[in-house]
């Protein structure tokens, strides 16, 4: 089962209360960009096996969305934090190199 | 006006707890800023009770004010009074980013009384019901089996579930099935 703290009520959500929303810090390419641009917006994914950054929605609790790292081997919760910020917070992506040493995703390492 | 009358027209079980509707219930929501004082205040000059704190609710005679996500609140009061009390929430916070709308006719209210109760929640929602980790002056938003729902506890052996008026019979039927007597567990 896998329990993910939502930071916007506290709460230790279970799984059956949150919905996914499939992977998180997507660049929106929109009109005006290049159709490879917007290709790799609307397909392209890491589908990571590892270390992996989740948009999550506490949909039966206070409906806020809000982030989340885990492991998807492993179902390892690393950290959730706020939906309103373009990359992960400084402490949680230390927490996760001292966890998984060597990991990458993205521009992330 | 029609003659208001709630989904379950006062339907009762009494089993390991007693499963009630609740009844003609108020439910004025409010969201906007919980933190700005324009808000506090109408709130506050309302209820007299104030803005609850994250999952608290906070209580003062016919009212109670629920915290139900970090942008929005949920004022009981008097079914009769809800429109007035909505105009009046509203004139307040006037030219404030905010909502104010009575939503009493679209929810579904189930009073849940006996020492049972905390053992029923249990099974249904997926909610730590242990008496030192929930207890009166917490609310919790959830699902119980597959509808959304809140629930909160007035005292030890009471508490309230709110869900929407158009799942109140399977909410229904579902705690009936859960206070059963024969299906005690005798976990708490």
């Amino acid at each position: 089962m896998l329990t993910l703290t939502c930071p916007c009520c506290g709460v230790k959500a279970e799984e059956s209360e949150l919905h996914g929303g499939g992977e998180a810090h997507l660049t929106r390419f929109g009109p005006g960009s290049s159709e490879e641009e917007f290709h790799d917006y609307l397909f392209a994914r890491e589908n990571a096996k590892g270390v992996h950054f989740e948009r999550w929605r506490h949909v039966h609790g206070c409906g806020k969305w809000f982030h989340a790292a885990r492991c998807t081997a492993t179902l390892q919760v690393f950290g959730t934090y706020s939906a309103q910020t373009t990359e992960p917070p400084a402490d949680l992506l230390a927490t996760i190199r001292e966890k998984r040493p060597g990991w990458s995703w993205r521009d992330f390492s | 006006m029609s003659e208001a009358v709630t989904a379950m027209q006062m339907a009762e079980f009494d089993g390991l707890c007693r499963v009630a509707d609740a009844g003609l219930q108020g439910m004025i929501v409010l969201r906007g800023d919980l933190g700005s004082d324009a808000l506090r205040s109408a709130v506050q000059d309302l209820t007299g009770a104030g803005v609850p704190k994250v999952r608290r609710v906070l209580s003062k005679g016919t009212f109670s004010v629920l915290w139900m996500s970090p942008d929005e609140l949920m004022i009981l009061c008097p079914y009769a009074q809800a429109d007035a009390h909505v105009a009046t929430l509203a004139k307040a916070l006037e030219g404030q980013q905010a909502l104010v709308a009575n939503l009493s006719d679209a929810r579904a209210v189930f009073a849940l009384t006996g020492a049972g109760l905390r053992e029923v929640v249990a099974k249904v929602a997926p909610i730590d019901m242990a008496p030192g980790a929930f207890g009166p002056g917490d609310i919790r938003r959830t699902r119980f089996a597959q509808v959304s729902a809140a629930v909160w506890m007035t005292d030890d052996t009471s508490a309230r579930v709110v869900c929407f008026r158009s799942v109140a019979e399977y909410m229904f039927n579902l705690l009936r099935t859960a206070a059963h007597p024969g299906a005690g567990v005798g976990f708490f």
